[in-house]
């Protein structure tokens, strides 16, 4: 427990500094946090003395220093496009995100279990088949390919949903504003959801299909089997247990793939999530808030993982994680 | 008093995409309560499916195509799913042969064996675990309450196997299958698993069918034999007699291809040439092609089981009743 | 050797798999189809003489308004969509295969290195793949060209756009063809050959090129074929975000990001058929893995 506890920390510290180091050269290099304090219309002497007073002359070392320090106070810097703490944009975007990929999650992991587990018991069946084929069809559709199609066909011809934004939110505890209570926010969410969901849903329908074939062929289903328990048992504990392994792993993985995901969705569908703010902080060169969505996205990383890795242990009994003897 | 179990005339046949394979043909033997027969042979002579038949586990494309299977006055072949299901595990225990495969390595002992008692028995975990101890006490395992909260990798080969014959025992079956059950085991282990096994069936009056191509395993264990060659039974008879003088040529193959029947010579003594492909069977007797004293009836009949002379002791060869004892 | 081909299982599965000779049939066609480009495209849309504005947003040949000059209709700028296609299929394409040759090249020579010398230096460079492998290769690309856009601004960036598209995808995936190459590298040195060419005092650069290198390439053929098509994926979602190709010198995915305007205007063609050519493009790869994958090794790439 307490090595893996320890490793952990490590990789997290590790990964925060390669995170920050990054961050740090970049605005060092490109940032100019004298515009993002001030703009740009205020003259060379004043500029000179915020220079002087923000300590931009002192040794690189120096600085990186403070940028650490500061860091872990919570301060990034200011975005100069909005003018305010880069932290604080960020976590005003985040709820968006954060629930379209919840949704999202919660979309994929109750259509494929079922889906993947049939056409790992049935897959002659002309259904598994069908799940098949639209499984390897849908996982070379690229996310925002998906999209636009979507919004081709539901909103511009049908016009079922609308195609942009998030609809009518509710602020709930401590400023969260959410989709979720209103059913325009929800028909807001369902296609940018879907579309999310698009590439991984097929993927681990494959994922799980292919290891519970495998499963269902081991020598203790069959023991299984042999003793004489009922089928729904067999699958859904023996069998299913042990498919989840190779699962969870992949799917701690596929964790940033999905945050990638979340960057191309919310751009087609102007969601305005932490993913759509990247993109436009890239475009509009503003380092504090490029900055602030890496150490951002780095902290999601460790403790998804760390996460994961805890799940892990808990099911697959030959590693001693968590609270294990 | 009827016997316990009777097979008659089984045929077991998979349908591969190149023709039928016949796996199993004509198979007939009865074994009485408390009586231990041995099924022997090497891989591929079909011991392992006639076993699996029994309890209807032959998985497509295997199917039995013919034949009857009685078992404590019932028909087993055509019984429901889910009769067949209630007598696997409660009237008839199967043992596999590889203690580790055979048990799921994410659930406790303890669940799998309670599991059992739980499905066909209807009793509380309480209950169940009760008995669990007390079986794993019969197969002289240690500490048997700590045993039941450990995983299948925190043990050795033979306490797992131990454990497994103890989960054949839970419901205090009529007959057990045991499967190859000492391959995968330490040769010293492998004693120890034979003299349990052999106590057992005594004790508790039940019915033992083994299936192993080690003739030194039937030796120990055993009261008869029937040695299988490409599907069929080719000799049958008390274990001691068969061993000491064989009447078919293939079990005097076997017997004498024993190291001790080398009698210290530099090499072994075998029998030319090869089992058969079931997809290429000779025509007549199976064994002719290597068979010493074969003729011309031998290559164009396939001879039943015959009398041989002695007691109890019948082999399927034109010749046999006309060999010396 | 062309014979051996033949006659190998692989080839008699191929035979007798409709859809995996459906799918090469028409990714031949897809590839000749780029590798001829100039020739076939009916217009060449980056000849600025060709290109009228008066045509913009002609919609394609079947619909009201429609010419045969311009078979699936044009842009905004008054180019073809068929010939944007095409020239766009050859930069997808082109940045796919560079960036799966840069990953197998390294791979292949990392997986060969590691598991012949084996050691500390093994022990280190698996740990980096392992590390590596962690990451998500669309994360770290999209991460990697904003950061690159950021430093050297758009323009500069869109010249370097190809090698750099090539080097980020490929730098990113040389782990799985490394631990595959490696793993095969450690399973034939342990045959006789290997320590025979030892005694004989063959060079080590020798023994592993020559002998154990063409042993261990199956596999790494497999997850080739895959990887083209996630390099190809992954190029288009650069693209669309902006961290691609640019206007001048589009790919598929610049094609979709600079179509998907009009969809609302009316225009949807812009944006439709870029984005139907990629999605066959990548389908008929991954079917092709996939038929590759079962018959040439069936335990080995069940997910990404």
């Amino acid at each position: 427990m307490f090595a893996f506890l320890i490793r952990r920390i490590i990789q997290a510290i590790l990964v925060m500094l390669i995170i920050s180091f990054i961050g740090f050269s970049l605005k060092r290099s490109f940032g100019d946090p004298v515009r993002d304090l001030v703009g740009v219309s205020v003259s060379k002497e004043e500029r000179d003395k915020l220079s002087e007073k923000l300590g931009l002359n002192d040794p690189a070392m120096v600085q990186y220093a403070r940028f650490l320090k500061n860091a872990l106070h919570g301060d990034v810097g200011q975005s100069f496009f909005y003018k305010k703490p880069a932290l604080d944009v960020i976590l005003s975007k985040a709820p968006a995100t954060l629930e379209l990929v919840f949704v999202s999650s919660l979309f994929i992991i109750l259509l494929s279990v079922p889906a993947g587990v049939y056409a790992a018991i049935h897959p002659k069946r002309k259904l598994a088949r069908l799940i098949m084929g639209v499984s390897t069809l849908g996982v070379s559709v690229p996310v925002f390919f998906t999209a636009i199609m979507m919004i081709y066909i539901f909103s511009v011809e049908l016009h079922w949903m609308p195609s942009f934004g998030r609809g009518t939110l509710v602020t709930v505890f401590g400023g969260w504003k959410t989709g979720l209570l209103t059913s325009d926010g929800w028909l807001h969410l369902i296609m940018p959801a879907i579309a999310l969901s698009s590439i991984m849903l097929p993927l681990f329908i494959r994922l799980i299909q292919a290891e519970m074939m495998e499963v269902l062929e081991s020598e203790y289903v069959k023991f299984a089997f042999a003793k004489g328990l009922k089928r729904v048992r067999i699958f859904m504990l023996h069998a299913f247990k042990n498919t989840l392994l190779p699962v969870i792993t992949v799917g701690g993985v596929q964790l940033g793939t999905m945050i990638a995901f979340t960057i191309l969705t919310e751009t087609v569908f102007n969601w305005q999530g932490m993913g759509a703010m990247f993109v436009e902080a890239v475009e509009r060169g503003d380092t504090s808030l490029l900055v602030a969505y890496l150490v951002v996205v780095g902290v999601i990383f460790i403790i998804v993982n760390t996460l994961v890795d805890i799940v892990y242990g808990l099911v697959n009994p030959m590693i001693r994680v968590a609270g294990r003897k | 008093m009827s016997a316990l179990l009777e097979v008659k005339d089984l045929d077991v046949i998979f349908s591969m995409r190149f023709g039928e394979l016949k796996a199993v043909m004509d198979v007939n033997f009865t074994l009485e309560s408390g009586q231990r027969l041995g099924l022997v042979g090497e891989s591929g002579a079909g011991k392992s499916v006639t076993g699996f038949s029994i309890i209807n586990l032959i998985s497509r494309p295997g199917r039995i195509a013919r034949g009857s299977i009685m078992f404590e006055g019932r028909e087993l072949t055509t019984l429901a799913p889910e009769e067949i299901r209630k007598i696997r595990g409660d009237r008839i225990s199967m043992i596999f042969q590889d203690p580790m495969m055979t048990l799921n390595p994410v659930l406790t002992i303890g669940v799998q064996m309670t599991e059992t008692l739980i499905a066909h028995r209807n009793m509380t975990r309480r209950e169940a675990e009760a008995v669990a101890v007390d079986k794993l006490k019969k197969v002289y395992i240690p500490s048997p309450e700590r045993r039941l909260g450990q995983y299948p990798h925190e043990l050795s080969g033979g306490m797992r196997q131990r454990i497994i014959i103890a989960i054949a025992l839970l419901t205090d079956p009529a007959l057990i299958i045991a499967d190859e059950p000492t391959t995968a085991l330490d040769v010293t282990i492998q004693a120890e698993i034979l003299d349990l096994l052999y106590e057992l069936t005594v004790n508790e009056n039940m019915g033992l069918i083994l299936i192993t191509h080690d003739l030194a395993v039937v030796s120990q264990v055993t009261d008869r034999i029937a040695v299988m060659y490409a599907g069929r039974i080719v000799e049958t008879g008390p274990t001691m007699d068969v061993i000491a003088s064989p009447a078919h040529p293939y079990t005097k193959g076997l017997i004498g291809a024993l190291p001790q029947s080398a009698g210290g010579a530099k090499r072994l003594n075998q029998i030319m040439g090869v089992m058969p492909s079931l997809y290429n069977m000779p025509g007549g007797c199976a064994f002719h092609p290597r068979c010493p004293i074969c003729d011309e009836t031998c290559c164009k009949n396939v001879p039943p089981l015959l009398k041989t002379g002695r007691p109890g002791n019948f082999a399927a060869c034109f010749k046999a009743a006309t060999r010396e004892a | 050797m062309w014979r051996k081909f033949l006659d190998s299982h692989l080839f008699y599965s191929f035979r007798r798999d409709w859809v995996a000779i459906a799918s090469f049939i028409v990714l031949s066609v897809l590839v000749l189809t780029a590798l001829f480009a100039p020739l076939i495209a009916p217009h060449n849309p980056y000849d600025p003489s060709g290109v009228d504005l008066m045509e913009a947003e002609t919609p394609p040949v079947w619909m009201e308004g429609g010419t045969t000059k311009f078979l699936l209709g044009t842009d905004a700028q008054g180019r073809g969509i068929l010939s944007t296609m095409i020239y766009g299929m050859r930069t997808s394409l082109m940045i796919g295969m560079g960036a799966v040759f840069l990953q197998a090249f390294l791979g292949i020579f990392i997986g060969l290195v590691s598991g012949y010398f084996g050691g500390k230096l093994d022990g280190f460079l698996m740990r980096l793949a392992d590390v590596q492998l962690s990451f998500s290769t669309l994360l770290v690309a999209i991460f990697a060209g904003a950061i690159f856009q950021t430093a050297f601004g758009v323009a500069k960036y869109e010249q370097m756009a190809v090698p750099l598209l090539i080097c980020i995808i490929g730098l990113a995936e040389w782990p799985q063809i490394a631990r595959t190459v490696r793993a095969s590298v450690l399973a034939e040195k342990k045959k006789e050959y290997v320590e025979a060419a030892r005694v004989i005092g063959l060079p080590s650069a020798r023994i592993m090129l020559r002998h154990i290198l063409p042993n261990t390439l199956s596999p790494v053929l497999v997850i080739a074929t895959v990887q083209v098509a996630n390099a190809v994926m992954s190029e288009a979602a650069l693209s669309f975000l902006g961290f691609g190709m640019p206007v001048t010198r589009p790919s598929l995915g610049s094609l979709i990001k600079s179509g998907f305007e009009f969809i609302f205007s009316g225009s949807w063609w812009i944006t439709i058929f870029p984005g139907v050519l990629l999605v066959v493009l990548i389908l008929v790869i991954n079917l092709l893995g996939d038929f590759m994958r079962d018959v040439l090794n069936p335990r080995l790439y069940k997910g990404k």
